[in-house]
């Protein structure tokens, strides 16, 4: 199996402070790969990181064999895009549904978004009357379906999910994640999704890596998490944790 | 139970909208003891506006009607602005959900948590600060007086929690109203937030009204549950009973929470249309 993501000794600063230190992660393709740990403990920016919103990194990132500049570079924006966790905020206040799912396009030179948005929409579940409304008309749920229908519209072979769901409903984050077990199916993506939620790592991903101050302390496959049968003692608290909160 | 500290009945929240007033809260009824009680709901059921309307905080143009709202032996629906004033805090008080936006920013932590307790009682300076040092150890803050003199974004989310829960505690209420204290927190101090408000709820023998949309946490923290939808109570269970909850929202919100040991290939989506043409 291919390598999807690459990434060898990742080091992540902002200014002084090392947030991600000597991260190496092997992610195949198609693969979704589970990414857990508390606030603080670095896991979103990595993801910052390899999308090229965090600059200040060193070591190895590549993307299906390509290793990746610093600066913003438009082969990997087509080839891997992010979700954001709040779907209030992802979003334009001002631009409608059309004009975000247009934008892309227009920047990367492609034709064709008066064919292209309507069926993006109609994959990522989106009603065809809400294609000219402002994300104030639409509910979290569609606000995060808009994000995600953005992200795919390059059609990218990689999706980094940065908490989509956390800022949900139960039930529409139900739906999302079916939405996102689907796309995945159907597009042939690999994702990285970044939680603190075990469950839902356990519904959506393959496996998945138990990130704390900066550092993986434990990498292994959802079998492990769902039996718990995971090693390392901090892991195991996690689960602990996740089980019996109060 | 006791003679009950809250009794609400028939409570209904309108607002006006270009087309007809809007109901948001559609007659909801409960009692409160010296109990924890939980609402769940998702976002627009009208858990919060039912938690904000006891203490009388929703605005013109919203308007509040109730056959009841009783606190102890006080008529809230009655009660003049100054005597609400007078309940707001030191009878009954709220824990609201993100304290980055609920502390005074240009305030030091001391400060605003004396205040809480100055606006209600007189002590001398020596004494109030004591007090509030006293809290501040309460809610299991390692260094009181460093942290006395720190501003809000000084201190990380769980300790700005903690200590929006000291400045609503210090006045020793009867009743806490906490609307997802603990949402905008990560999960490994959320535990441990949850946990000290309990203790300290049990101590003093408050009231608790725990609103939250995790049905999972609220099943293990209250000792009642009230499911609301669409402004209305349509389940109310003893928390280690909502595996046998019965009406279909219920049931379809539990189904939709994936498990730790997940192994559906797809997660049940609630079908509203089903119970909501039957009226329920």
């Amino acid at each position: 199996m291919t390598s999807a993501i690459s990434l060898r000794g990742v080091s992540v600063s902002y200014g002084e402070t090392p947030v991600v230190e000597d991260l190496s992660l092997e992610i195949a393709e198609g693969e979704c790969f589970g990414l857990v740990g508390e606030s603080g403990s670095g896991k979103s920016t990595l993801l910052r990181a390899i999308t090229g919103l965090a600059p200040d990194w060193t070591g190895g990132i590549s993307l299906f064999g390509q290793a990746r500049g610093k600066s913003i570079d438009r082969r990997f924006s087509a080839l891997c895009q992010m979700v954001f966790q709040d779907p209030y905020g992802s979003l334009h206040p001002r631009q409608t549904v059309d004009a975000a799912l247009s934008e892309p396009l227009t920047i990367h030179g492609i034709a064709g978004a008066d064919t292209k948005v309507p069926a993006m929409m109609a994959a990522c579940g989106l009603d065809p009357r809400f294609r000219f409304r402002l994300p104030h008309q639409l509910s979290g749920g569609q606000r995060q379906r808009v994000a995600i229908a953005r992200a795919l519209m390059l059609s990218p072979r990689i999706l980094l999910l940065d908490e989509p769901t956390s800022a949900l409903d139960v039930s529409v984050q139900a739906e999302i994640l079916n939405l996102l077990k689907r796309l995945r199916r159907e597009q042939k993506l690999t994702y990285i999704l970044v939680t603190h939620d075990l469950p839902v790592v356990s519904f959506l991903c393959d496996r998945l890596a138990v990130m704390r101050q900066g550092r993986v302390v434990e990498v292994a496959d959802v079998a492990a998490l769902r039996a718990n049968t995971m090693t390392h003692p901090y892991s195991r608290e996690m689960v602990a944790r996740s089980e019996r909160r109060v | 139970m006791s003679e009950p500290l809250l009794d609400v009945a028939n409570l209904r929240v309108r607002f006006p909208s270009p087309g007809g007033p809007v109901e948001v809260v559609r007659g909801v009824s409960f009692t409160l003891g010296r109990e924890r009680l939980g609402i769940v709901g998702e976002s627009g059921s009208g858990k919060s506006l039912t938690g904000r309307s006891i203490l009388r905080l929703i605005r013109p143009p919203g308007i509040v009607t109730a056959d009841r709202l009783r606190f102890s032996d006080i008529d809230l629906l009655r009660a003049g602005e100054w005597q609400m004033r007078r309940i707001r805090g030191a009878r009954i008080s709220m824990v609201m959900q993100d304290p980055k936006f609920s502390l005074n920013p240009v305030m030091t932590v001391g400060e605003q948590i004396g205040e809480a307790l100055a606006v209600h009682k007189r002590l001398p300076r020596g004494q109030m600060r004591r007090r509030v040092l006293d809290m501040l150890e309460a809610v299991q803050i390692r260094d009181p007086e460093r942290v006395f003199g720190l501003y809000p974004h000084e201190v990380s989310g769980g300790m700005g929690q903690r200590v929006m829960i000291a400045m609503m505690l210090i006045p020793e209420p009867a009743i806490l109203i906490a609307d997802e204290p603990t949402s905008a927190l990560d999960v490994s101090v959320q535990g441990e937030v949850l946990k000290l408000m309990n203790d300290l709820i049990t101590r003093k023998g408050m009231g608790l009204i725990f609103i939250s949309h995790d049905l999972h946490l609220v099943s293990q923290f209250c000792d009642r549950i009230l499911v609301m939808y669409r402004g209305r109570i349509v389940e109310e269970c003893a928390a280690g009973e909502l595996d046998r909850a019965s009406h279909p929202y219920t049931r379809g919100l539990i189904a939709a929470v994936p498990r730790i040991d997940e192994t559906r290939e797809e997660l049940p989506v609630l079908d509203r249309g089903a119970w909501e043409e039957a009226g329920a």
